[in-house]
């Protein structure tokens, strides 16, 4: 990376972080509505994107994860008088530690039977919510979800409840920036990359695999304490199995593996049907087919296609330097 | 209705249909490695295709015979040439997440184009009644059980008693060594994805007029057909047979016996217990391909 390509960078991105600060100042009640929740999906595909993209494990239970937070959120901010961290701390723990249960099955099965078992516990979980009245009060949901204080500053209205969102999604960011360029993040991808060697190098895969599910699962919590006071109302609708299905989508869509696949992969799955709204009915089948001819086009994602164009330049600029020593070679005497 | 033969019989019969599902769903993945997250939405829209030349005028048998075949060319043929080529090589999972937008796109389509109201589906057995060891049991299921078992065994016969099963089978356990002892694996991939979209329709001929055409009736229906795959064994035909009837009979009888609440977490646990202490499922094999 030349110097120039860093600043580019870095200018790129305090550019769109200024946008997602200043933009939607003016945006109405739904817009800020959307923009909160494409934040509070993008923190749940990051999760997923840890366990799928860089430890290389199939999960299809993230929307439950979700669900618990959600509920965690819920029940303790409206029936315990609970301020939202300490649901927020209990989410983290309680999907970390289901997370860590889950990820058992890892150890023993691989791809799509994986992928089945976590489609059976996401479907275990929605029954749950739904059928457990005394606690998540079943079909009827939970309403008046309150929005926290921050730092004293009340959240009710929906621009401080979107600086919010955005807030938490710039410090998960940074977490999991720390994290997978840790020596942690480094040996989720050699277990991606190869199990059996990095068995061999001495990392434990065995907790490392566990590891990635518990930390990607409670990322999943972590949205969820956050979609809770986001609607304000919460049934056990939203967390069934096609929220896990969703967030899959988006981490793939987006460019599994990525550092900004999720971020990208949650704008396709929130906004874009919202953009292609005005097409009425039609809506979800023009996105289904952009997914489709998306991952015909690029099955590696969005960051895929400006991966492979980065390492074609890249290709080319070498060969052409490569030509001009040549042809220097041979006219020298 | 809580009488165990009765109880049997009408899981069985779901069970049969199950076993349809799961089927082609076993051998999409044995022959092309592609798990199909819109079977279930495959059997959804073969009803909707009669149902669309019943409305313009045709005779049930007549829609029955362009349903099957805009069957086979929807699911069968286009389905290959359209998504499935073009992403094969790309591996598994981008593939199965392309089938999961498919599903999508289909449902939102059905909803759109057709109806978003459950519509009723004319039977091909008569309703009515018959009487077995003194017991009352409905025709329908019985019906759908025989239709569903002459299907089974005429598939397991084309498969194991043919020259074209064998060369299925062989390009289903290995296509590298099956294409040098001059098997024709391309065709014999197509035709599995003909048999497939098939079953489908016969699936759907069979289980739409007990539980009514609806957009949204595949999401159940292929969680199911996962199950009873999964369950019976991934890489096997039989299994896969004999995880639907397992799921269907099961499902039925958690309904009645454990509650109507849990009922769908049965099938579940079930499925979480197989495939922890039996990965490969009850009739499977470990997967290691051999000729």
């Amino acid at each position: 990376m030349t110097a120039t390509g860093k600043y580019l960078r870095i200018a790129l991105g305090v550019a769109v972080i200024a946008a997602l600060i200043i933009v939607p100042m003016n945006f109405n009640r739904y817009g800020l509505y959307i923009l909160s929740q494409w934040a509070v999906m993008t923190i749940a595909a990051m999760g997923l994107n840890l366990t799928l993209g860089y430890a290389g494990q199939v999960s299809l239970a993230q929307g439950a994860f979700v669900g618990i937070g959600a509920y965690a959120a819920a029940i303790m901010t409206t029936q315990g008088g609970m301020p939202l961290i300490a649901a927020l701390g209990v989410a983290i723990v309680l999907c970390f530690a289901i997370g860590w249960i889950l990820g058992y099955p890892a150890l023993r099965v691989q791809h799509h039977y994986l992928a089945f078992v976590t489609l059976a516990f996401s479907t275990l979980a929605f029954l749950v919510f739904r059928n457990e009245d005394w606690l998540t009060k079943g079909i009827y949901g939970i309403s008046n979800i309150p929005r926290p204080n921050v730092l004293g500053f009340a959240t009710n209205r929906p621009l401080p409840f979107y600086y919010f969102c955005l807030g938490s999604l710039a410090l998960v960011s940074l977490a999991m920036w720390w994290l997978i360029r840790s020596p942690w993040g480094r040996a989720f991808v050699a277990l991606r990359e190869n199990p059996v060697r990095a068995l061999s190098l001495g990392i434990d895969t065995r907790r490392y695999t566990l590891m990635a599910f518990a930390i990607g699962s409670a990322l999943g919590g972590v949205a969820g304490t956050l979609y809770a006071p986001l609607t304000q109302y919460i049934d056990p609708v939203p967390f069934n199995l096609s929220l896990s299905l969703d967030l899959l989508m988006m981490v793939i869509v987006g460019g599994s593996g990525f550092f900004f696949g999720p971020f990208l992969g949650a704008m396709i799955a929130v906004l874009l049907p919202e953009w292609l709204r005005f097409t009425q009915g039609y809506y979800l089948m023009l996105y289904a087919v952009a997914v489709m001819l998306l991952l015909i086009y690029s099955p590696t994602g969005i960051l895929g296609i400006l991966d492979r164009y980065l390492a074609e330049r890249r290709t080319k600029a070498a060969s052409a330097l490569r030509a001009v020593v040549k042809s220097r070679l041979e006219t020298a005497p | 209705m809580s009488n165990l033969l009765d109880l049997l019989v009408a899981g069985l019969a779901t069970g049969a249909i199950y076993a349809l599902v799961a089927v082609g769903f076993t051998l999409l993945w044995q022959t092309s490695q592609t798990i199909n997250f819109a079977q279930g939405e495959f059997v959804m829209l073969p009803a909707f295709l009669m149902l669309a030349v019943m409305h313009a005028g045709a005779p049930f048998w007549l829609a029955i015979i362009i349903g099957i075949l805009l069957s086979l060319l929807l699911l069968g043929l286009g389905f290959k040439l359209l998504l499935v080529d073009p992403m094969l090589r790309h591996g598994v999972l981008p593939l199965a997440i392309a089938t999961m937008a498919l599903a999508i796109g289909m449902k939102e389509a059905v909803k759109q184009f057709f109806s978003a109201e459950a519509s009723p589906f004319p039977s091909i057995v008569p309703a009515g009644d018959v009487s077995i060891l003194g017991r009352v049991v409905s025709l329908q299921s019985l019906g759908v059980l025989a239709l569903a078992i002459a299907v089974v065994i005429g598939l397991t016969a084309l498969l194991n008693r043919t020259s074209v099963g064998h060369q299925m089978q062989a390009t289903a356990q290995n296509p590298t060594v099956a294409r040098i002892i001059g098997v024709p694996v391309e065709r014999m991939i197509l035709l599995t994805f003909l048999i497939n979209a098939l079953l489908v329709a016969l699936a759907s001929l069979l289980i739409t007029p007990i539980y009514l055409a609806k957009f949204s009736s595949g999401e159940v229906l292929g969680q199911a057909a996962f199950i009873a795959a999964i369950v019976g064994g991934f890489n096997q035909v039989r299994g896969a047979i004999a995880g639907g009837l397992l799921i269907g009979v099961v499902d039925n009888l958690a309904a009645a016996y454990v509650s109507t609440q849990y009922r769908a977490a049965v099938p579940l646990i079930l499925l979480i217990v197989i495939i922890l202490f039996r990965p490969q499922g009850l009739l499977g094999r470990p997967e290691e391909r051999t000729v």
